[in-house]
């Protein structure tokens, strides 16, 4: 057993009204010699002001190529119980909605076989265990995909797809639009195999949000950004209406002058809204939950190319879809073609580490939407371009 | 040992709703905010679920679980579910007992919160505790930013909601760009090379390739590679492909901060957060430049929002030179911008303010 060291940085981390992350390293490190050596190194990262982490390695289960993340210590001599501290991902269920037993269970295995350590969640949605040794990660991945009942199986990493994940959904939030958390189950499983098997240029993130308050910022963090929306017009029960004021709301401050297309009239008796002049902000239905709905014609709008800063700078995703129907249980057969026809694009023409933006940037949006077959419509831009230098097929000119 | 399965998907959603939720699934009609942290769903069928948000550190101990499941299985028949802001909600379809967890909650020391004008837990990554690129820890300074920003957490009483979030390195796991204050770990010096090993560990042309700013030529001589300082920009990308160049440097790391992000499409649509601090030193345990900097836009920005503006209409609204003037925040070189499209930042107008 190691000694346990003195930790006077950290123990200053325990102090404040905030939950202490390090008061939860230290309950692991009552149970674990891996989490005392974790605290004991953090120690010394608060020290140094360095990381204290090798850099790579590669572990993972037969038959999968990503989901376990190698972790290695720079100084294993000091602490030689973290010398190893790989990560597992395991697959959330939709909306991170859990019984009491399913989360019991993965913690009886972690606590055989881990550090004890967790993050509820990774930002990429996945139950994110931390610290474990290389030995035990089959035995890991064995006993959560046999769990009697909820077994579970690893998330994504490396160049693959990236576990999908998505909001509260119609299971609680009365904005959703789309079945979120059926989307969401129907596509991490019929994608499995992209998942699981590294085949791909880079990672690919799909996130799924139920309405443009996309609650799980699918449009600044995943490659490809579903978000639920409505075509007709915003159901008004004016009573409500009426009732929010007499009730002393101030709609003309709140909701009237805060309109982005100033569409929405209040006449002191009746609210009007000019739908087609309406761009489905949500900001009215958002303050008047009572009085507001959205329309029935329901489906959502698909954006593309989101992605962090490497390498070519910080993107959120484009419009390239305005408008799919994605009823749940119809098997979102449209939806999948659709995304098999991006995906191949992006693997037959992405070089090593370029996400979809960025090779459609490289390789201009024409040239994207012609391979996936899609038609140029101006909901796609913000404005025409501004500069004359632009291309033309072969065939719309006169070919010698 | 069990027989290995594989390809079995994440578990079924629908087994974890509570009865509550699978009987009126897609017909809630709307929702309150009962008091700070308490939310009231109410369904068509004249059902009410209640849900009861709770901070958490995201780093967390199985034994936290462990005791969040016992108040789960006391107060809402054994169902809870986490947000992606690293929250916990109880979710609870008899209201009567909300306050009763709210009791037990606070008496463990885990804060209820996070809904409406307030600020909601702070998105982070990992930091110190477990990547090999961090500029800064993440944990660390979340905990120190959030134990002086506590009130804003249990009361409403901002303009608007306001997000943070924190990245430790320009990868940005969990993508931060796009918040109302954004803290993001930077390096600010060039690489070193580690000559000898690096023919040995890592493949020339991938590393040449991976610089975004072409920065990185081989060089033969040495089987290596060399690095045109006035051309690198840190972003630490070389150092994923190749263990053998090293970014990190604790004498120069160091915290950036960013503001008038936001994700939503309410309003005014989605948007980057923008530089506001570009340097802030990193002081451990506790990172007092940084929490005081933080703290000093969220009050700043309090007093002077209208009700219902995000950071970012507010800014818009004052425009981004008085925003530096109201904050007293420095501009300097580093706010203009030179990596690409960096024109489409300048400024092709008369019209501005003094
Ligand atoms: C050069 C590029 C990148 C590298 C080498 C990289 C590497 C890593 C590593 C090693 C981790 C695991 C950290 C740990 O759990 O110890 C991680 C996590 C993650 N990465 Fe990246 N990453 C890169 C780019 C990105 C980008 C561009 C995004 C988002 C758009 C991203 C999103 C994430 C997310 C969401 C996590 C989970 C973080 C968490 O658990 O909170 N990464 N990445
Ligand atoms: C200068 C660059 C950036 C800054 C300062 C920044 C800052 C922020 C902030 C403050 C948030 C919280 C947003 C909110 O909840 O309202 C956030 C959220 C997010 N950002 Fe960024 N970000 C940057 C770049 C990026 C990039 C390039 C990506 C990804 C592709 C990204 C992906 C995300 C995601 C996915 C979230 C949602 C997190 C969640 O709520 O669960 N960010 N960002
Ligand atoms: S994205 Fe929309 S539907 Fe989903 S939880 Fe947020 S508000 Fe509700
Ligand atoms: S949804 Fe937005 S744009 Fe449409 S009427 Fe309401 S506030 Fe106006
Ligand atoms: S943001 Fe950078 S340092 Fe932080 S966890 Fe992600 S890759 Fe690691
Ligand atoms: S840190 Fe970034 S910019 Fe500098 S050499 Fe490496 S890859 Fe290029």
């Amino acid at each position: 057993m190691t000694e346990t060291k003195k930790t006077p940085l950290l123990d200053e981390l325990e102090k404040g009204p905030w939950p202490s992350f390090v008061k939860e390293i230290k309950k692991a490190a009552a149970h674990n010699i891996s989490s005392q050596d974790l605290l004991g190194q953090l120690e010394l990262s608060y020290e140094d002001k360095k990381a204290h982490w090798k850099h790579g390695g590669l572990v993972g289960v037969m038959g999968y190529g990503g989901g376990v993340i190698g972790r290695y210590s720079d100084v294993p001599e000091q602490f030689p119980n973290i010398e190893m501290f790989h990560t597992i991902r395991l697959n959330q269920p939709s909306g991170w909605y859990y019984n009491t037993k399913a989360l019991r269970q993965v913690c009886d295995v972690w606590e055989k076989y881990g550090s004890g350590l967790t993050n509820l969640h990774g930002a990429t949605g996945d139950m994110v265990l931390l610290g474990t040794k290389t030995e035990y990660i089959q035995t890991i991945f064995d006993e959560v995909s046999n769990f009697e009942e909820h077994p579970m199986d690893l998330g994504g990493s490396g160049s693959n797809l990236r576990t999908p994940s998505c909001c509260a959904g119609p299971a609680r939030c009365e904005f959703a639009m789309i079945d979120t958390l059926d989307l969401c189950h129907d596509l991490t499983n019929e994608f499995q195999d992209y998942l699981h098997r590294p085949m791909w240029p880079y990672k690919s993130k799909i996130k799924i949000s139920g309405c443009p308050n996309d609650c799980v910022a699918s449009i600044a963090r995943s490659d490809i950004s579903i978000q639920g929306t409505w075509r007709d017009d915003i159901k008004i029960n004016q009573e409500a209406v009426r009732e929010y004021v007499a009730g002393g709301f101030d709609i003309n401050g709140m909701v009237i002058s805060k309109c982005p297309t100033k569409c929405i009239a209040w006449d002191g008796n009746e609210l009007t809204i000019d739908n087609a002049n309406c761009t489905r902000c949500m900001h009215c239905i958002n303050k008047m939950t009572k009085a507001l709905r959205p329309g029935d014609d329901r489906g959502a709008t698909i954006l593309i190319g989101g992605k962090a800063p490497i390498l070519q700078g910080a993107m959120m995703g484009w419009v390239i879809v305005p408008f799919m129907k994605l009823e749940s249980g119809s098997g979102y057969e449209e939806l999948k073609e659709f995304l098999e026809k991006v995906w191949e694009w992006w693997d037959e023409n992405g070089k090593t580490r370029e996400r979809l933006g960025e090779l459609i940037l490289r390789l201009g949006m024409r040239n994207f939407l012609r391979a996936i077959e899609l038609e140029p419509i101006p909901q796609m831009v913000m404005a025409p371009r501004a500069n004359p230098f632009f291309f033309w097929w072969p065939e719309e000119t006169v070919q010698d | 040992m069990a027989q290995a399965r594989t390809d079995i998907g994440p578990p079924l959603y629908k087994e974890m709703l509570p009865p509550i939720i699978k009987e009126n699934y897609g017909k809630w009609q709307y929702h309150e905010i009962v008091k700070p942290g308490v939310l009231v769903h109410v369904s068509e069928t004249g059902a009410k679920l209640y849900t009861v948000r709770a901070g958490s550190p995201r780093l967390i101990s199985i034994y936290f679980i462990r005791e969040i499941c016992d108040l789960a299985d006391k107060y809402c028949d054994g169902y809870l579910r986490f947000t992606s802001r690293h929250n916990v909600e109880f979710l609870l379809s008899d209201g009567s007992k909300v306050d009763a967890l709210i009791a037990e909650l606070t008496e463990k020391g885990v804060p209820v919160g996070g809904t409406g004008n307030s600020i909601t837990n702070i998105v982070h990554t990992q930091g110190w505790v477990h990547c090999h690129t961090p500029a800064t820890d993440a944990s660390g300074i979340v905990k120190s930013v959030m134990d002086e920003l506590f009130e804003y957490f249990t009361t409403m009483k901002l303009p608007a909601k306001l997000r943070i979030s924190l990245a430790c390195c320009l990868n940005m796991c969990g993508a931060v760009h796009c918040s109302d204050i954004a803290i993001l770990g930077i390096h600010r010096t060039v690489p070193k090379i580690d000559h000898d090993t690096l023919h040995k560990v890592c493949e020339i042309p991938t590393l040449t390739a991976s610089c975004p700013t072409a920065a990185i030529r081989p060089n033969p001589k040495l089987k290596s590679v060399e690095i045109k300082a006035e051309r690198c920009m840190y972003c630490g990308n070389c150092y994923t492909m190749c263990p053998s160049v090293h970014i990190i440097d604790a004498k120069n790391d160091a915290v950036s901060i960013w503001v008038g992000g936001k994700i939503s499409n309410s309003r005014i649509g989605p948007r980057f957060s923008r530089l506001a601090i570009p340097f802030l030193p990193n002081n451990p345990p506790r990172w007092p430049e940084v929490v005081n900097a933080v703290k000093h836009i969220v009050e700043v920005y309090a007093a002077n929002a209208q009700p219902g503006e995000r950071m970012a209409e507010w800014i818009e609204r004052i425009s981004w030179e008085k925003f530096f003037e109201v904050t007293g925040l420095q501009f300097t070189d580093k706010h203009i911008d030179d990596f690409t499209l960096a024109q489409t930042t300048f400024r092709s107008t008369t019209q501005f303010k003094w």
